[in-house]
């Protein structure tokens, strides 16, 4: 008894003997610091500068002036940007999409990774790990099939679909349905058995056991799962690059750059604005749920 | 005991002489009503996912037309042609540089956010985080700008110092450098914070232990940090090469390809032939040309998946 209470005593002072040892510990913490500044300048030059460039006018952009510093700060840029319809459109366009794109997926993904996860079927363990290799398909292997898929689906039934908005409600799944599932199924399984027996047993359906015991207790999964799905189907380039053409039909990616680039006449001022607010959406989202956007990230390889 | 409790369908009076309810049964049977609550989940990867890559295979014997079976002649024409084998080569150099780089800066970034205090590591992993949070698309238009050839921002600086106007997409080796540099800019984040998770869940004895043992800082990253870290390290690397071997946005939207097809990969290079060239034929059997890493990729990843499905 007497011992260990001496040890105890003896722990911080020898501790505070170790003058060098506590020196070496300082001197890797501001070196840490140092790094993780020049890290966080690399990081953030790009946004910084975007952000520059957008409070400037032509006048002085073309000025050759210290390109870092704003000397007339004017938001010109975006006046002119929120004020023209176009603009305006690209940016509805990108939300509707966004949000029909979250809800389709997650009416999708939510139940087939319950199925998936409590209710053992023929196949459904090939199936998890099938979900899981078609999220590692690139769009970029399947934009050329998909495009040739759409024109004879045109001319067999006479549905237009090539330069419609709403063709991306259609292609978009395919690249957060195959993730978002198998996040899921990672939470769901990591729900204890004990809950959705009690569940059972008091005679809920399996319907009533997805939404009043799996939805809640999963909840954190599944805002991870709609920040994932929202932030790809709004950053998303290439397909609708392929897909849409007229500038009505166009989200915000495609439309920055084939409408605010005018042949070779770069309007920078106009595209820095453009590109900022365009990337102000998942930054907000990512300001204020940073913690569930990680969850979402790591969740991907670390579970299941 | 479980099973009893879960199908409250399957008493023995359910299956009487009544016919019509043996389909009623049927859909309150577990398997019927899990099956149905994957269909939807099946149907899309079948039509949209399992289809469109088998009929790019089929896609990739015809000719330009569509309307003529040419077996393998796209792939002919294509061996023949020297730009064909610069993109083999780009892509190679792009994905594996670029996936070197990020995983290098992600480890190193990672072990000094988790060095500093936890209180203000929060801070730290928000700033740091932000290149993956913007879409490239956006982010690739403000390096486009701070590469512009006559107002770039970076040969502002650098002239302070005496360095000449770079050349950052007009060049080709220096228009490779710019299209690696904005991949790994882009993708570090997720690396740091991926191996961030990563060194959390080592256990603090370890570092004891080998600290008692005198191991320097070098040999505990060695001996130590790496062994703990060989899964997430492997499976991230493996997720990046794929999204970097298929990587389109970032080459389509600073250099499209150029200079003189010098920066092309494959996604690029197939959608200059196939939609903008109008040969959907010959773009879908260079972008076939991406299967075969896909292919590796599942092989380790279904390894990986069948060990951890023995463990548990």
């Amino acid at each position: 008894m007497t011992s260990t209470v001496v040890i105890d005593k003896a722990a911080p002072t020898r501790h505070v003997n170790y003058g060098s040892m506590s020196r070496d510990r300082t001197w890797a913490l501001r070196w840490s610091y140092f790094f993780l500044t020049l890290f966080a300048i690399f990081s953030l030059v790009p946004p910084l500068y975007m952000l520059i460039t957008s409070l400037k006018s032509s006048a002085e952009i073309s000025a050759a002036t210290n390109p870092w510093w704003v000397f007339h700060p004017t938001l010109a840029n975006y006046a002119e940007l929120l004020g023209s319809n176009q603009y305006l459109r690209f940016f509805l366009n990108s939300a509707m999409v966004s949000v029909f794109v979250v809800t389709i997926t997650m009416l999708i993904s939510v139940p087939a990774a319950f199925a998936l996860s409590r209710m053992r079927f023929w196949g459904s363990a090939t199936l998890a790990t099938g979900v899981f290799l078609t999220y590692l398909i690139p769009d970029t292997l399947l934009f050329l099939p998909l495009f040739k898929m759409f024109a004879v689906f045109h001319d067999w039934t006479g549905i237009q679909l090539i330069n419609r908005w709403y063709v991306l409600l259609i292609v978009y799944p395919t690249l957060t349905v195959p993730f978002c599932t198998w996040i899921m199924i990672g939470y769901f399984a990591s729900i204890p058995k004990e809950l959705d027996e009690a569940a059972i047993i008091d005679g809920a359906s399996w319907f009533q056991t997805l939404t009043r015991i799996f939805i809640p207790v999963a909840l954190p999964g599944l805002i991870a799962a709609t920040i994932f799905a929202f932030t790809v189907s709004w950053a998303q380039f290439l397909y609708p690059l392929v897909f849409t053409t007229s500038t009505d039909q166009l989200v915000l990616p495609v439309g920055i750059i084939t409408t605010l680039i005018k042949g070779d006449v770069f309007n920078w001022g106009q595209i820095m604005t453009g590109a900022l607010l365009g990337a102000a959406p998942p930054l907000i989202i990512y300001a204020f749920l940073m913690d569930y956007y990680i969850a979402g990230l790591t969740a991907g390889a670390t579970k299941g | 005991m479980v099973d009893v409790a879960i199908q409250p369908n399957s008493v023995p009076g359910a299956r009487s002489t009544r016919k019509r309810a043996s389909l009623r049964t049927a859909m309150k049977r577990k398997s019927t009503s899990a099956f149905l609550m994957t269909l939807p989940l099946i149907l899309l990867i079948l039509i949209l996912v399992i289809y469109p890559a088998f009929y790019s295979l089929h896609l990739a014997t015809l000719n330009k037309s569509m309307q003529r079976f040419v077996g393998l002649g796209n792939f002919e024409f294509l061996f023949k042609r020297e730009t064909f084998w610069l993109v083999v080569k780009q892509s190679c150099i792009f994905a594996l540089s670029a996936v070197f780089f990020k995983a290098l800066i992600g480890f190193i970034v990672a072990h000094f956010v988790h060095n500093i205090p936890a209180k203000g590591q929060r801070k730290w992993r928000g700033m740091l985080l932000v290149p993956w949070v913007i879409p490239p698309a956006m982010s690739t238009l403000a390096w486009l700008w701070l590469f512009d050839p006559s107002y770039s921002a970076f040969n502002y600086t650098l002239a302070f110092f005496g360095i000449g106007p770079i050349p950052w997409t007009g060049d080709a080796y220096w228009a490779r450098f710019s299209v690696i540099l904005v991949n790994v800019w882009f993708g570090a984040p997720f690396f740091m914070i991926m191996y961030l998770a990563s060194l959390k869940s080592v256990p603090e004895q370890l570092y004891e232990a080998a600290a008692i043992d005198g191991a320097n800082w070098w040999q505990r990253i060695w001996y130590v940090t790496l062994p703990m870290m060989r899964n997430i390290i492997a499976i991230t690397t493996l997720f990046s090469l794929i999204v970097t071997f298929a990587n389109f946005d970032i080459v389509r939207i600073l250099t499209a390809g150029g200079p003189l097809d010098h920066t092309h990969l494959f996604a690029t290079w197939a959608f200059r032939l196939g939609i903008e060239g109008g040969d959907i034929p010959l773009g879908a059997s260079v972008s076939l040309f991406m299967f075969p890493i896909l292919a590796i990729a599942a092989i380790f990843i279904l390894r990986d998946i069948n060990k951890r499905g023995n463990e548990a």
